[in-house]
């Protein structure tokens, strides 16, 4: 006990002796948990619209007022022939063209039915499915709506509709950043974690300072232990600051309990960290540490479900994420935060998370040895 | 001549010795083309609902028995009170409840009007959306099966046409921006934290004192870094057209030209890093910080620039990885020539130059 407190001491020395370091640790979290939800805005709305009109007509106006009054699009050209609105799509100054035909109004009177032609810049396929259904949805409406105008009189609806009503749990007002918040927070928790403790052990092992270490009699996990508690309360520290702007700058309070949050988090850091240490164990130099503790994080982010929902995945890809660490903290961070979640709910999570704890620190303990 | 030569090839052992980290710049984009081509899509699919049917008629029944036959939906069970509604939610297995309320096919025929109410968790508001998207259709679907034969007047048909990516798969805008990605990493981490390397074990010096010209020790530190990620640049291109079945449109010496373009300017930028920093974890922390993440974010491929906040947007153009993301979009996916991408390739050009004129200033031969 008494080595491990200096251990400890040792440790705590080294992070805070080097301030460069250390302000990383603490502002890193605070500037990325305010930039990256502001940029990671998947809401698709700003779709720009290229209109090619052959019509002029009253119909085709009064459409392309109802699409711009949407607020889910903006004219950035009008344009006389699909070309011109082609190159505007090219040069990437439009997203989207809708084409009306040319004597829309009177063939929609005559004939009763016209058709319409929209192109889509699929490039991005969120962007362009979603853009796609909005504009057909404002389309329907008007159509709707034009019906209604042009029919005098069937006040009395004759044919059987179904109105569908939506309402929207845990985030009435659809707002993005209450999705992406506490995902990147628990992002962070990792990388700092992983990254931190990857790099540590490998940097006594670069300059030689294991080897003093390694010919006092200070045991195997006593090392570790020293190297692993340091980083542990920096994680939980990294989580109060990033729990205050979560608070603060967003306004998000968490529905659910937050000892509950700390709790598991306090687990999972052993998880990442035991990780990092393994990563340690095996490398040799700090530049490699990084590289291969990168390798893991990124795909372990892809596949963790922030940005791209692991139902949709193929089956193989849904087994490959249930050894996925960031998976859980993930899932975990927004149900507790947003919906509630109790822990009841969640116990699959912490016994998992738990699990990856013993595996991961216990292979970094029987693979370091103390002699080369 | 001689000199930078042999200088190369000890570069380039320091590099092909160090086996981890070569297999990881390797294994990397390969992974990450299995994983974004194979695993991950924006698509929604097999999303788990619930049904609470307090009509069980027939029009109930044949609604869900539509849904249950989409890809989209997979139905979980169905249940009928109130609360397990909320507790199926909390628990995260369910994205969606449908509701049939009772006397929903004596409404619809008597009526002519009935209400089908769904709940969507917008914990995650794109799926909310889509999935509610998905759900009206079949509805409207069903409905339009009822009125069948009456046909509706003044109808207004829209034909949609998804350009350069008919069935919206995410690789074509991922590649290019993989191509940005990993190419940045290994120009600017690899050569940031190889030199700081040197200096941080001391053997920079003995390189000082050397009869080299300091501009020989730096472009044999760069040059290997240079090949590697041409090699590295040109196995993505491989298995994206291979394996993912991803045409180049464009040209490819264009391409390979750009992207050399863009390699210096990383390389320039990792020099940088180099100079202003003195060990490798500060040298690490800042590229992660100053490049990977902005070039993550900013560079439009994972997140769409227009819909950022003004001052970000400002941002994003001094981040290089942007550009070289809009000229590889535009020659490999849309197939456009130089005459459309002449101005994003002067920008990179300046901005190496100004990294590298930077670079070059900063750069010290004594040690302080």
């Amino acid at each position: 006990m008494r080595t491990l407190k200096f251990l400890l001491q040792k440790e705590f020395l080294q992070i805070f002796r080097n301030k460069s370091i250390l302000v990383m640790i603490l502002v890193m979290p605070v500037i990325q948990l305010i930039i990256l939800p502001l940029a990671a805005n998947y809401e698709v709305k700003n779709i720009n619209l290229c209109v090619v009109d052959h019509d002029h007509s009253r119909a085709s106006q009064e459409l392309l007022s109802k699409i711009t009054a949407s607020g889910y699009f903006k004219l950035a050209g009008y344009t006389s022939s699909y070309d011109e609105a082609f190159k505007l799509i090219e040069m990437d100054r439009a997203d989207l063209l809708l084409e009306i035909p040319q004597g829309f109004e009177g063939k929609l009177i005559r004939f009763n039915e016209q058709k319409l032609f929209t192109a889509i810049n699929a490039i991005n396929g969120i962007k362009a499915g979603l853009g796609g259904a909005y504009l057909i949805n404002i389309i329907k409406d008007y159509n709707t709506n034009l019906r209604s105008d042009w029919i005098q009189h069937p006040r009395v609806n004759q044919l059987p509709t179904i109105e569908v009503t939506a309402s929207n749990w845990f985030n009435p007002l659809m707002n993005y950043r209450l999705f992406m918040v506490p995902g990147i927070l628990a992002l962070l928790i990792t990388m700092i974690g992983a990254f931190l403790s990857s790099m540590n052990i490998v940097r006594e092992k670069e300059i030689g300072t294991i080897e003093q270490i390694n010919v006092t009699p200070i045991k195997k996990y006593h090392f570790l232990m020293g190297k692993l508690i340091p980083f542990w309360i920096l994680g939980l520290v990294v989580l109060t600051i990033g729990l205050l702007v979560t608070r603060f700058v967003y306004g998000i309070i968490p529905q659910g309990s937050i000892l509950l949050l700390y709790g598991f988090v306090a687990v999972y850091q052993l998880a990442v960290l035991g990780l990092g240490l393994l990563i340690s164990t095996y490398s040799d130099t700090q530049q490699q540490a990084m590289f291969v503790a990168f390798f893991f994080i990124m795909i372990f982010i892809l596949m963790g479900g922030l940005f791209t929902s692991i139902d949709s995945m193929p089956e193989w890809a849904q087994v490959v994420t249930r050894f996925n660490p960031i998976r859980y903290i993930i899932d975990v961070m927004r149900m507790v935060v947003l919906k509630g979640s109790g822990f009841s709910d969640i116990r699959v999570h912490f016994a998992t998370v738990f699990l990856f704890a013993i595996v991961l620190n216990g292979w970094a303990i029987l693979n370091y040895s103390k002699t080369s | 001549m001689k000199q930078l030569l042999s200088f190369i090839k000890k570069e380039f052992a320091h590099v092909l010795r160090d086996r981890k980290t070569l297999l990881i710049l390797f294994g990397l984009p390969i992974v990450q083309i299995i994983i974004f081509g194979f695993a991950l899509t924006n698509e929604v699919k097999n999303a788990k609902i619930i049904v609470m049917d307090e009509a069980k008629d027939i029009a109930s029944q044949e609604i869900i028995s539509k849904v249950s036959a989409s890809n989209y939906f997979e139905i979980e069970k169905s249940i009928l009170s109130q609360q397990q509604i909320e507790e199926s939610f909390k628990k995260g297995i369910i994205k969606m409840v449908l509701v049939f309320p009772s006397g929903f096919n004596n409404d619809l025929m008597h009526m002519q009007k009935a209400q089908v109410q769904v709940i969507a968790d917008a914990s995650d508001p794109n799926t909310a959306n889509t999935l509610t998207n998905y759900l009206s259709a079949i509805i409207m679907d069903y409905q339009q099966m009822l009125n069948k034969g009456t046909s509706l007047p003044y109808r207004i048909t829209t034909e949609t046409r998804m350009l350069y990516n008919p069935q919206l798969k995410g690789v074509q805008n991922f590649v290019p921006g993989l191509m940005a990605l990993v190419l940045m990493l290994v120009c600017v981490m690899m050569t940031a934290i190889s030199i700081v390397k040197e200096k941080e074990l001391g053997t920079m010096e003995i390189l000082l004192v050397s009869p080299l010209k300091p501009i020989i020790v730096i472009l044999s530190k760069v040059i290997p870094y240079l090949v590697l990620s041409v090699v590295n640049g040109v196995i993505i291109l491989l298995l994206s057209v291979f394996l993912l079945g991803l045409p180049i449109r464009g040209s490819i010496p264009l391409l390979l030209l750009e992207s050399v373009l863009f390699i210096i300017t990383s390389l320039s930028l990792g020099l940088l890093i180099s100079m202003a920093t003195e060990t490798q974890q500060a040298a690490m922390l800042v590229s992660v910080m100053g490049m990977l993440l902005p070039t993550m974010l900013f560079s439009g491929f994972m997140f769409p620039i227009e819909n950022m906040p003004l001052l970000l947007q400002v941002i994003s153009n001094v981040v290089p990885a942007k550009w070289y993301y809009i000229i590889v979009k535009s020659i490999m996916i849309k197939g456009l020539g130089f005459s459309s991408i002449w101005k994003e390739s002067i920008i990179l050009g300046i901005m190496t130059l100004v990294l590298t004129v930077a670079s070059l200033k900063k750069f010290k031969i004594r040690l302080a």
